[in-house]
């Protein structure tokens, strides 16, 4: 076989591969999830900047802000906010879209709560953890008898609130340590209380000897433990089924209210839906028309080579979007333009290979020679014009990254990205599409005209 | 053959008519910062009803809030009808009733003040934007910074690549030259824009001055690739004839690739784009068309310049052979 059919099959395949995952309908490609992520704002939505308190004089750790990433993650997905992505930038921001949320009614007062630990007075009801429970803390709600609203036939009634006997800022001290009691030592939490809450605790627990104590945290029951005998001295333990991580993790959270680092909102932004559907209609429009003209352009000015430089670009968007769908890469406004001037750069590969084609051809060499001198001398600006680009992407895409400027960090990725797939199209499809081209032709000396000339 | 260098005065002369206006609106207003860079708040509201607040209303809400120095504009919603405001504010972090507020929550404050003024129950917020000072700032410097680092790189780059040429940092500098030219150009662009149309300063803005920059440079390379080669071959040939060769050489390619593909593409988008794209595009436009004159009439013809080092004879000198 010779190389001009290896490199004619390896295109088709490639293509047929990109086409695959370019199909809205592809949710699963050998292992891997193709999906198309939009932009907040090409779908509406809101992002918020949190930076670290300015006033704040202590050290921010790494580890502080990707825990408090963490804990904002996992608070926001408590709100039922689907696909939020928290992100941490730079040395004190963090960075957070929430997509489709556009009436915000104080969501970030939400993420910024303290993680709120109450203890329960479940009655004799055991409540397995992880069961979401409404208490009379925070609701102006009445206390229901848990015995009545279990009663068979009335599980649809409302939610039964229960008591909270005392709150988490009642704990002294926290500690991670080993239950050694049993046969298997588990990972519990051990704490002291203040006084004030020994007080409440001691009276509690004389009064309800074996009946059950759920310990809360953000209104999710942590565990369950039944009171077995009064605990007077102000000392208990939280059990639950931790890992040496998620307990450090929890005591994070009730040592220091909710995050380890005090957090300001620095920038808000939010993005009507509708505002965002029209970008994104009249970007597409705009994208189908610009591509049209360029399409008829390069067919009128450089015919034959203009042929083939149009599939290599169909290539290259096919190519280019399977990409973006595999990594994914999130698509936003920038991002689109940065396609654009990629595409740009893309037909930029081509005219100059072209160009030097046509110099060839007039300098009377014959088609086969053109082609191959042509691309000769077409490389090095090829080359030197694309790695400069590059680099000016990767400072775009630093700047983006370090301080939370979103927008420019998309545009470079596409950019870059665009690039990339742009020299390769250039490279492999428009010379293997166009090589063949040329040996359909018979004599194809005698068609310059095809060529443009 | 054309001698485009033999009028290379004329057309620095010509940049500077276009610079120079933009540069004293400039020097008068200052850059038009949205508020991603200067921070404050920008808040876009539709009534879909159409009935506006009026301008008076709006403040006398954000004045209730503490907010003074409150811009209000109207816009052209999607029905051709006036029904969006464009409110421009100080940062919405505050204290209301001796409890501090987040931006977030004075929004939805001065929002559900707007919907009771109006008796429009179907008001909504189209976009809100609040941008704390230290971010703003900081975003500001680091941009010049990672424009200054892109220049720094590309001259670098240039050095390395056209190392086998004499002098070869020169070309990189005068791409640095025609590259300031480029930032210039768009600068005059968006002070002009900001004081006859309100355009304003913001993070996409960003994004289009350094593509600009990223496409100015990939321009200036082919161009300057051609004199490279030209070097090679051409040897014997003066510098300034050899320089005006590869330009005429490249101007076929200049001009389709620029003027016919990216700016076809780019006019799609300034036309047919939402309307958050088109100052976007209408710059970047600009800008890439900038890129590409400036290539061939000012980073070529500054090389030349160099060459026959002309600034002897700027300031009445006479040529060293007098």
């Amino acid at each position: 076989m010779s190389r001009r059919t290896i490199n004619l099959i390896v295109i088709v395949i490639l293509l047929a591969v990109a086409i695959i995952v370019d199909l809205p309908s592809t949710t699963k490609f050998l292992g891997t999830e193709p999906k198309t992520v939009l932009g907040l704002d090409l779908r509406g939505g809101m992002q918020v900047i949190l930076q670290v308190d300015p006033n704040y004089t202590g050290e921010v750790t790494p580890e502080e802000l990707e825990t408090a990433k963490s804990i904002l993650e996992s608070r926001s997905n408590a709100l039922g906010v689907s696909e939020t992505t928290f992100q941490t930038s730079g040395e004190r921001y963090i960075v957070g879209d929430l997509p489709g949320v556009t009436d915000t009614e104080d969501v970030v007062d939400i993420i910024k709560q303290t993680g709120q630990l109450e203890f329960v007075d479940t009655g004799s009801e055991y409540l397995d953890p992880g069961t979401e429970v409404k208490t009379d803390l925070d609701s102006a709600a009445q206390v229901t008898d848990p015995l009545v609203t279990t009663l068979p036939g009335t599980e649809t009634q409302a939610q039964p609130v229960y008591h909270t006997v005392m709150t988490g800022d009642q704990l002294d001290q926290i500690a991670v340590t080993r239950d050694g009691q049993g046969v298997v030592s588990d990972i519990v939490i051990s704490f002291t209380l203040k006084p004030e809450g020994a007080a409440t605790f001691a009276t509690h627990t004389t009064a309800n000897v074996n009946n059950f104590l759920a310990i809360v945290l953000d209104k999710k029951v942590l565990s369950c433990p039944r009171i077995n005998s009064p605990i007077t001295e102000g000392e208990g333990i939280i059990t639950g089924d931790f890992t040496v991580e998620s307990a450090n993790a929890l005591a994070v959270q009730l040592r220091y209210g909710s995050l380890p680092i005090p957090l300001v909102v620095e920038q808000v932004r939010v993005i009507g839906p509708t505002l965002g559907q029209d970008s994104l209609n009249k970007s597409l429009v705009a994208f189908l028309i610009g591509f049209i003209i360029v399409t008829l352009f390069m067919l009128i000015y450089y015919r034959l080579p203009g042929f083939a430089a149009i599939l290599a670009i169909l290539s290259y968007g096919a190519i280019t979007f399977a990409i973006f769908r595999l990594i994914p890469v999130t698509l936003t406004l920038p991002g689109i333009a940065g396609i654009l001037l990629s595409t740009g750069s893309a037909l930029d590969a081509n005219i100059l290979l072209f160009e030097r084609m046509k110099e060839e051809l007039r300098a009377g060499r014959t088609v086969q020679d053109a082609l191959d001198l042509g691309w000769k001398r077409a490389w090095s600006s090829i080359r030197d014009s694309n790695i400069a680009a590059l680099l000016t992407s990767g400072i775009l895409y630093w700047f983006g990254n370090t301080f939370g400027a979103s927008i420019v960090k998309g545009f470079s990725i596409t950019l870059a990205l665009g690039v990339f797939v742009s020299v390769f199209a250039a490279f492999f499809i428009t010379r293997t599409v166009l090589r063949l081209l040329v040996k359909l032709i018979r004599d194809p000396e005698k068609h310059l005209g095809w060529f443009g000339i | 053959m054309i001698n485009l260098l033999g009028k290379r005065y004329y057309f620095f002369l010509f940049s500077l008519l276009l610079i120079v206006p933009g540069m004293i609106v400039l020097a008068i207003y200052g850059l038009p910062l949205a508020v991603d860079f200067k921070g404050g708040s920008l808040l876009e509201v539709v009534f879909p009803s159409g009935k506006l607040p009026t301008t008076e209303d709006v403040v006398n809400i954000y004045t209730a809030y503490g907010f003074d120095t409150v811009t209000v504009q109207t816009a052209m919603g999607e029905n051709n009808v006036k029904d969006i405001l464009i409110i421009r504010s100080p940062d919405l972090t505050t204290t209301i009733n001796g409890v501090e507020s987040n931006p977030d929550a004075t929004k939805n404050l001065i929002v559900t003040d707007l919907k009771t003024l109006s008796g429009d129950s179907e008001v909504y917020v189209n976009s809100f934007q609040n941008v704390g000072p230290t971010i703003a700032s900081q975003v500001a410097n680091r941009a010049i910074l990672a424009i200054a680092i892109a220049m720094l790189a590309v001259v670098v780059y240039i050095a390395i690549a056209f190392r086998g040429v004499p002098h070869a940092i020169r070309y990189g500098i005068c791409a640095i030259i025609a590259m300031i030219h480029d930032i210039l150009i768009v600068l005059s662009l968006a002070a002009i824009g900001g004081k006859f149309f309100g355009w304003q300063v913001d993070s996409l803005f960003l994004t289009a001055m350094l593509t600009v920059i990223g496409f100015s440079v990939q321009d200036k390379i082919v161009v300057f690739d051609r004199i490279r080669e030209n070097n090679g071959v051409l040897r014997r040939l003066p510098f300034e004839k050899l320089v005006n060769h590869s330009i005429i050489q490249t101007l076929q390619r200049s001009i389709n690739t620029q003027l016919m593909t990216v700016e076809f593409m780019l006019l799609a988008l300034a036309l047919f784009g939402g309307v958050t794209l088109r100052e976007f595009a209408v710059i970047l436009l600009v800008g890439l068309l900038s890129g590409t004159y400036s290539s061939i009439f000012i980073a070529a013809p500054f090389l030349v310049v160099w060459e026959n080092k002309e600034w002897k004879n700027w300031f009445g000198g006479h040529p060293a052979e007098a």
